[in-house]
């Protein structure tokens, strides 16, 4: 839990810098050093392989880092020393590109299970989450629209809807940064503007980082944009700034 | 009020099961002890005997059940845990023969009189008293069973992998009762018992009465079962088994979750396994066969995994077949009906009986239902 000493402390709520991961020889991350300011909302752009999913493992705790820190909150954790449970505890929520909500579960349980609170076995059993009022779970739900299919199965959803239900997971979790890789895959053009709408007001009280493909998507965010390639960062800047990036055209988003 | 919330714990099923056997605690007795032999309302000893066997079954199914149907973990090892619970009732039982045995030797049982040894073992010490026995029944499964779950569920030991290890632990253990100097009596095991607290195990009395105290013991398992599946513990079971990844990444201990399910389950088999040897009567290294494992396996999915009630059912309705098949000229293809039973389970019914039986009360408009498919999910 202490800072490492070598660091100046950073305002920045996630820190990552020289990062860099192998496997088998493949570097997935080549020393990607970047910065995320409390509040801000990022998009990660880039090409397949270019390390997007890798930089999220690694940031969750799913996968160690050979190299490199990743520290949190100003500095102050270092979470390569953490596992995805008590990371997931500290405050980052996370949202993956296949919709994982858990499908035999209603609507309305797989927020419960994922609402602020104790987590321990004996809690689960007997204490605190068999008491959650029926109204947080209701709140939660209305801000993603899916209140009046609180008593459905998560797997009778439709693909947009399971995606909505896992970010409504992510607001129960009431994490302080939120993850979100790919949340608009497979919706529709209203629903990807609803989610891009959502996102934007889940980032009023919420540091955020979306992985995303769509650029319509990406430019409706209206946040700063990161270019991922061969595991380092290739481009950072506005939408227009990277977008017109002569290397980023080249490599990502064709001529 | 209260009758009302516990109405809605059971469900329909499980209150139809507790009745069942509620009915079967009163109503055997009564048909063995009250109802003379002649009449065809009389239930014979050995009916008694085979119906206990059947609910020793059921509590080890309901246990595996949790672990397998809600939580997704694959045990082919339970057999062991069942086992040890039957090892410690049958130590009780052979400190009880006392000078009774063949070689009249008033501490030492008779195998290790044969074996030439001059004292008791260590771990034989404090099995005369019948609380330290029943403590060991339940201790020493769940021991066993919360170490092994440390060491594979901290690793991260899943699916395949962990039905192998579990597999290896019941044979393991399997080849070491089989030894002599392990002291558990070798290849014959233990047997010969004479009494259970003080009233003979072969009496008439007993046998109804041990029948009677599994009835029981069956109905707790099952409401503290019940108990735990309809808690969130239970619903954090289920998203365990259907999403792993996704339970740790909200921020779960999955480890301690499983952890806590398996060492409760083999606790759970243990104390099945303590009642079933004084009323078998023996307890042997058989009962370690993998085998054994895998029969029970047999039994949850066949009643339906992931509902408690199939669980148990299964047990009975399995054991009851094998009985029919292994006595008289059918014997020699018992385990060619398991197989297939097993193979039409999977492919035609993968929600098992109960779930047969759910579709087939809601399609002549019944208020029933089946099992959800929160109670049995598709991943293995």
């Amino acid at each position: 839990m202490n800072p490492p000493s070598s660091h100046a402390v950073t305002g920045a709520i996630l820190y990552l810098d020289g990062v860099s991961v192998s496997f088998d020889g493949f570097r997935a991350l080549n020393s990607l050093s970047f910065t995320l300011e409390p509040g801000e909302m990022r998009a990660v752009i880039g090409p397949n392989g270019a390390g997007k999913t890798t930089m999220m493992d690694v940031i969750t705790g799913k996968t160690r880092p050979d190299d490199g820190d990743v520290l949190f909150r100003q500095g102050t954790i270092d979470l390569t020393r953490h596992d995805e449970a008590a990371i997931a505890e500290l405050g980052i929520g996370r949202k993956f590109q296949k919709p994982t909500v858990f499908e035999s579960h209603s609507v309305a349980d797989n927020v419960l299970l994922a609402l602020k609170g104790p987590r321990d076995p004996l809690s689960a059993l007997f204490g605190a989450r068999n008491r959650i009022p029926a109204a947080r779970i209701d709140a939660v739900l209305e801000r993603v629209r899916l209140q009046e299919h609180r008593r459905r199965l998560a797997g009778e959803l439709s693909h947009g809807q399971k995606q909505w239900l896992e970010i409504a997971m992510l607001l129960a979790q009431d994490p302080s940064l939120l993850l979100v890789d790919e949340p608009v895959a497979g919706m529709t053009d209203a629903e990807t503007e609803a989610t891009a709408e959502l996102l934007k007001d889940i980032n009023r009280d919420h540091s955020v980082i979306v992985v995303e493909h769509d650029m319509g998507f990406v430019r409706a965010l209206g946040c700063r944009v990161m270019c991922l390639h061969e595991g380092a960062v290739l481009a950072e800047g506005s939408i227009d700034a990277v977008a017109s990036n002569p290397r980023v055209i080249e490599v990502y988003l064709g001529r | 009020m209260i009758t009302l919330r516990f109405v809605r714990f059971l469900e329909g099923r499980g209150l139809v099961f507790l009745a069942l056997v509620a009915a079967l605690v009163l109503l055997v007795p009564v048909c063995n002890l009250l109802v003379p032999p002649g009449s065809p309302f009389h239930v014979p000893t050995g009916m008694v005997v085979l119906l206990g066997k059947y609910l020793c079954y059921a509590m080890l199914a309901i246990g595996l059940d949790l672990v397998w149907g809600y939580c997704g973990i694959l045990s082919l090892g339970h057999g062991a845990f069942f086992a040890l619970g039957g090892y410690a009732m049958g130590m009780y039982l052979m400190r009880q023969i006392g000078t009774r045995g063949v070689y009249g030797h008033p501490v030492l049982p008779d195998f290790m009189v044969f074996l030439n040894w001059k004292e008791l073992p260590w771990f034989w010490h404090g099995f005369d008293m019948f609380p330290y026995a029943l403590l060991m029944v339940l201790l020493v499964p769940g021991l066993l069973a919360f170490v092994f779950g440390w060491l594979a569920f901290r690793s991260r030991v899943t699916g395949v992998y962990l039905s192998i290890i579990s597999q290896a632990l019941t044979y393991a253990l399997l080849l070491a009762f089989f030894r002599n100097d392990m002291g558990f009596g070798g290849n014959n095991g233990l047997t010969d018992f004479k009494d259970i607290l003080g009233f003979p195990v072969q009496a008439q009395g007993t046998r109804v009465a041990l029948f009677v105290i599994t009835g029981l013991a069956l109905i707790g398992t099952f409401l503290l079962a019940r108990m735990i599946v309809t808690s969130t513990y239970g619903k954090v079971l289920v998203a365990i088994r259907d999403a792993e990844s996704r339970t740790r990444f909200i921020g779960y201990r999955v480890e301690y979750f499983k952890l806590v399910v398996f060492t409760l389950s083999a606790m759970i088999a243990g104390l099945a396994g303590a009642l079933y040897v004084p009323q078998i009567g023996i307890i042997n290294p058989s009962e370690f066969q993998p085998t054994n494992s895998i029969e029970a396996i047999v039994w949850v999915a066949v009643g339906g995994r992931g509902t408690l009630v199939g669980a148990a059912l299964g047990a009975v309705v399995v054991n009851a077949l094998k009985t029919v098949f292994t006595t008289g000229f059918l014997a020699p293809y018992w385990l060619f009906a398991l197989g297939g039973l097993f193979i039409l389970v999977t492919i035609a019914l993968p929600r098992g009986l109960v779930g047969l039986a759910g579709d087939i009360f809601a399609r002549f408009g019944g208020a029933g239902r089946g099992p959800t498919r929160a109670e049995a999910g598709q991943t293995p």
